[in-house]
């Protein structure tokens, strides 16, 4: 067992996860109970309206009333406090095996000032003089991520990283047809360890996409890029420190190299938590970029969003922004919706505005100095973590042997000597983790180039003890493939959720009404 | 003067006490923490603070700060507001705040189907939840709003018919239009077909003429943008699918108590916001969408998420969850996908399921019905201003309607700056957007009308253009 300063690692060897064999809510409540009632029109206004039933179309009109569940409201509340005690979230466990995701602390601040009715009430088609709090937050936002980027102008429209992908793919094709160069330039190129939707969001509006491997270093190869480069590329689309942790030296001149070809290079800032004020999109020459406001700038991920993927450009993008933006004369903030050049809308009003909030509030907490100093110990965390996680055996940092150079905010690992030793696998490791009252780790997005992957991402808010802990988990979790395998390939033990039934994942079932079908039962 | 950095201890950042971070330093063998960004060429290294505003360290000193901020808003609950069109105004119950803001949900993310089971299962249900309102079997995980579910099933929609034309309704909402323009542009033909100026509906033979069998989908919003209900909507899926194009209807799931499900009429695939069903406007930060099918294997396997399916366990009523889709979508496809999967707005799926459970089948009946009421009630009151015509269109509402104000002699944005001064936020401004319907206004009416607030408006606009 790992020791700090001499003393064991204790881990919590009795712990169990809240399993409360809560029904489906489909199969709660009684008829005719009611979980809250809505307000009565008044007889004044019913007089008035006459039977509006009635006057729906008979094609339209509802016959008989939806198969909602029938709950009081204390059950309501019940059901879904247990669901919520079911969840090994980030205010509950240590959840720094996440990598690519950035778990960090969710400020509660921010929460609570997120909620307040001055921005939860507001509508986003007020009149600009009644929002202008809420519009200089959002400007002073984007200007702080400008100077945090390098980059010139930001939106806040796109709702998850994946839309701030398809905003700068949109970009790069409308700054191309500008030019009359939209046919002509229709190749973007991606790296194989950037998040999918840097191939996915380029494809699905009409561009091919051309992927690099990396070499035994694990670093994308130049003289591939520079192979594929030429007359037909729009532009590169790609993050650095990968999701491997390892960030690419030369990255300014892969950039030069796509310039010189007259393409675009859009820097997706996934990965950015350890390096904030440290070097930034422009420094190493990027047109565009986007940051994911729910991972590095401390928004929570709400089981999967709402979400922020900022978007920001250098000047001379700034017309294809999508619309509208939030400008200010210098006396009043407005929003700017007539803007000929503009991609368009990607996402109805100006995006997931509340975790805007969010974000501005968790920057003016730490300031220069505060943003600095997360970045660094999130560096810190990771380097200790590998030092800790690579002392254990089966365990190894991948492209460590061509790659000595220390890994960033985050790190990809391989239990490969592992599985060889003990027919242990990554995904039988991550659930038996869970028996002790860690989350699980991410092994890789696909395809696995490393294998038997697993992905650490020790953000800046988890403590020393913390690492400790988690290391000495997975080394309690390899012991056990050795000593007892099958314990770990049936695990977990200790959670909420047990084993599905063999062969039932042959057939998905997206709604109850869908598994009664599938089941030969039918819906009543 | 030294390192600040080492002077201050961030509460978000337990290891920014100097003694912690020297000890974990020396383990990793480093003099500073600058030595772990050896791998970083001094070249693209800032070599300065980044230039912030000073830091607001203590809580209390943030809290002002941002409360000061936001003082200056003038929210839809300090005024009457009759702003919808896309984002609406509704009651959020308590108990939907309560889950909204439990620390488990908003702060859990993926890859937990043996950890995180409660929110799977809440997502499980909501999924059950919508099928069950709108007639489908098959459910997505949200998408980032209406928009964009709309663009992905029209999207999905090509991909089904090999084609890449559609047809929408020139009553489609300009946002959503928008939107569809930006995503299907680049990749498809768009054409907006007519509508009937007496009734708004769909114009039959604008259709037919338009429809072929490049015709990849015909979209539809039930209730329209504008307010009116489409009589046509079975109509309309028979000429769709007569050319063996998909019929893709757009709702307000708030209406599917009192209306059909569309795939009670035809609708090959159902897609709308969830902001109605719980969740706070917050500056348009409440949307969500979503995508419903039949539970067919290529609708499956065109739908551009994850999907959360229900396994049986060995023990008897008890279930797990699991993702599905991988394989389809780009986490499996990369290039060869059609979709930008990604984190989206699951926290309102889970809120939307909270709100359905509490309303249940009477209360979104009751909700549909009242919102039909209040709305023919603000319609009657207000036609009885001199100079005001409303509806403009023939036909069923439900939530919106169009007030036109072409006999009198003032714009929208002169009455609707009049009505603010009287503490009232008037309807959106068509004038731009519809420059066929004249000087009119998209007016939006729901269950947190009174009557006293109706009344309100109709005195305040008779004052405003007398």
């Amino acid at each position: 067992m790992i020791a700090r300063h001499g003393e064991k690692v204790a881990l919590k060897e009795r712990f169990h996860q809240a399993a409360w064999q809560e029904k489906l809510v489909m199969e709660l409540g009684r008829p005719g109970r009611r979980g809250v009632l809505v307000p009565d029109a008044g007889d004044d206004i019913r007089a008035r309206a006459g039977d509006v039933l009635a006057g729906t179309p008979e094609s339209l009109r509802r016959r008989e009333l939806p198969n909602l569940p029938e709950m009081s409201q204390p059950e309501v509340v019940r059901h879904y406090t247990r669901l919520s005690q079911m969840v090994l979230a980030n205010n509950v466990a240590v959840n720094l095996g996440l990598g690519t995701t950035t778990m960090k602390y969710n400020p509660l601040v921010n929460e609570f000032l997120s909620r307040s009715p001055k921005l939860a009430e507001l509508h986003p088609d007020q009149d600009d003089s009644t929002v202008q709090g809420i519009l200089e937050l959002i400007y002073r936002f984007g200007g702080m991520l400008a100077e945090i980027s390098g980059m010139d102008r930001f939106t806040f429209q796109p709702a998850g990283g994946s839309q701030g992908i398809l905003a700068n793919a949109l970009m790069m094709r409308a700054y191309h047809a500008s030019r009359g160069e939209a046919d002509q330039r229709d190749e973007v190129i991606t790296t194989i360890f950037s998040h999918p939707a840097n191939a996915a969001a380029p494809a699905t509006i009409g561009f091919k996409v051309v992927t690099l491997y990396p070499g035994p270093d694990g670093i994308p190869e130049l003289e591939a890029l520079k192979a594929a480069v030429g007359p037909r590329t729009a532009g590169l689309m790609m993050t650095n420190p990968e999701d491997t942790g390892i960030f690419n030296p030369r990255v300014a001149e892969y950039v030069r190299v796509v310039h010189e070809a007259g393409g675009l290079c859009a820097y997706d800032q996934a990965n950015a938590n350890g390096i904030l004020g440290v070097t930034r999109a422009r420094d190493a020459g990027f047109d565009m970029c986007q940051f994911n406001l729910h991972k590095t700038f401390s928004v929570p991920h709400g089981c999967m969003g709402g979400a922020v993927g900022a978007t920001g450009v250098r000047e001379a993008l700034v017309p294809f922004l999508p619309a509208p933006t939030v400008e200010f004369d210098g006396s009043r903030y407005y929003l700017d919706a007539d803007r000929p050049a503009s991609v368009g809308a990607i996402r109805s009003g100006l995006g997931n505005v509340q975790s805007v909030l969010k974000a501005y509030a968790w920057v003016v907490s730490l300031g220069a100095e505060g943003l600095r100093e997360a970045a660094h110990m999130a560096v810190l965390n990771n380097n200790y973590l590998v030092g800790r996680v690579t002392a254990i055996p089966g365990a190894s940092l991948s492209f460590g042997k061509d790659n000595p150079t220390r890994r960033l905010e985050q790190a990809r690992y391989s239990w490969e000597g592992l599985t060889a030793d003990t027919g242990v696998h990554t995904m039988d490791v991550h659930n038996r983790m869970i028996d002790y009252g860690v989350q699980g780790y991410f092994s890789s997005h696909h395809p696995w180039l490393v294998p038997e992957p697993f992905t650490l991402e020790p953000a800046e808010s988890y403590s020393q003890e913390d690492l400790d802990e988690f290391a000495a988990v997975l080394e309690r979790v390899a012991e056990e493939a050795h000593s007892n395998p099958e314990l770990v390939k049936t695990a977990p033990h200790n959670s909420t959720a047990g084993a599905s039934v063999p062969g039932a994942e042959a057939h998905p079932a997206m709604t109850w009404r869908a598994f009664l079908d599938v089941q030969g039962q039918g819906a009543e | 003067m030294g390192d600040p950095a080492t002077k201050t201890v961030y509460p978000y950042i337990p290891n920014s006490v100097p003694a912690i971070k020297a000890d974990m330093l020396a383990e990793v063998g480093a003099a500073t923490s600058d030595e772990l960004y050896d791998v970083i060429p001094t070249s693209i290294r800032l070599d300065r603070l980044l230039q912030l505003p000073e830091p607001l360290l203590s809580e209390y000193d943030l809290r002002r700060h941002v409360e000061e901020l936001l003082a200056s808003n003038r929210p839809t609950s300090e005024v009457l507001s009759f702003l919808g069109g896309g984002c609406w105004p509704h009651f959020v119950p308590a108990v939907c705040d309560e889950i909204a803001s439990r620390g488990e949900f908003l702060t859990g993310y993926h890859d937990g189907e043996r950890s995180m089971l409660g929110s799977y299962q809440a997502q499980f249900e909501f999924q059950s939840m919508i099928g069950e309102l709108t007639g489908m079997q098959m459910v997505s995980t949200t998408t980032y709003d209406w928009g964009t579910a709309a663009a992905s099933s029209l999207i999905m929609a090509a991909q089904l018919t090999g084609r890449h034309e559609v047809l929408l309704p020139r009553t489609i909402s300009p946002t959503r239009l928008r939107q569809i323009r930006t995503i299907c542009g680049p990749t498809m033909t768009i054409h907006l077909v007519d509508y009937e100026r007496s009734t708004g509906t769909l114009d039959p033979s604008a259709l037919s003429a338009r429809l072929s069998t490049d015709t990849a989908a015909v979209y539809l919003e039930v209730p329209s943008y504008l307010g009116f209900l489409e009589p046509r909507a079975p109509e309309i899926a028979e000429l769709a699918h007569a050319q063996g194009a998909i019929l893709v209807v757009g709702v307000d799931p708030s209406s599917l108590g009192v209306l059909t499900g569309p795939g009670g009429y035809g609708a090959d695939i159902v897609c709308g916001d969830l902001q109605p069903l719980g969740i706070h406007m917050s500056y348009g930060g409440g949307q969500a969408g979503f995508i419903a099918t039949p539970h067919e294997e290529r609708y499956i396997a065109t739908c551009p998420t994850l999907l959360v399916s229900i396994l049986p366990t060995e023990h008897e009523g008890e279930y797990v969850f699991e993702w599905v889709n991988f394989e389809h979508i780009s986490y499996g496809l990369r290039a060869e996908s059609h979709d930008f999967a990604g984190t989206a707005q699951t926290i309102w799926a889970i809120v939307a399921g909270v709100y359905l459970s509490l309303m249940g089948p009477q209360g979104m009946r009751d909700l549909g019905e009242t919102i039909m009421q209040r709305g023919a009630y603000a319609r009657s009151r207000l036609s009885e201003i001199t100079n005001i015509v409303t509806p403009v269109f023939d036909a069923p509402h439900f939530k919106e309607f169009v007030v036109n104000f072409e006999g009198t002699s003032k714009s929208v944005a002169e009455i609707n700056a009049a009505l603010r001064e009287r503490g009232i936020y008037g309807g959106k401004d068509l004038t731009t957007e519809f420059p066929e319907l004249g000087t009119s206004a998209l007016y939006c009416v729901t269950e947190i009308h009174r009557k006293q607030d109706i009344d309100r408006l109709v005195a305040a606009l008779a004052e405003v253009l007398r």
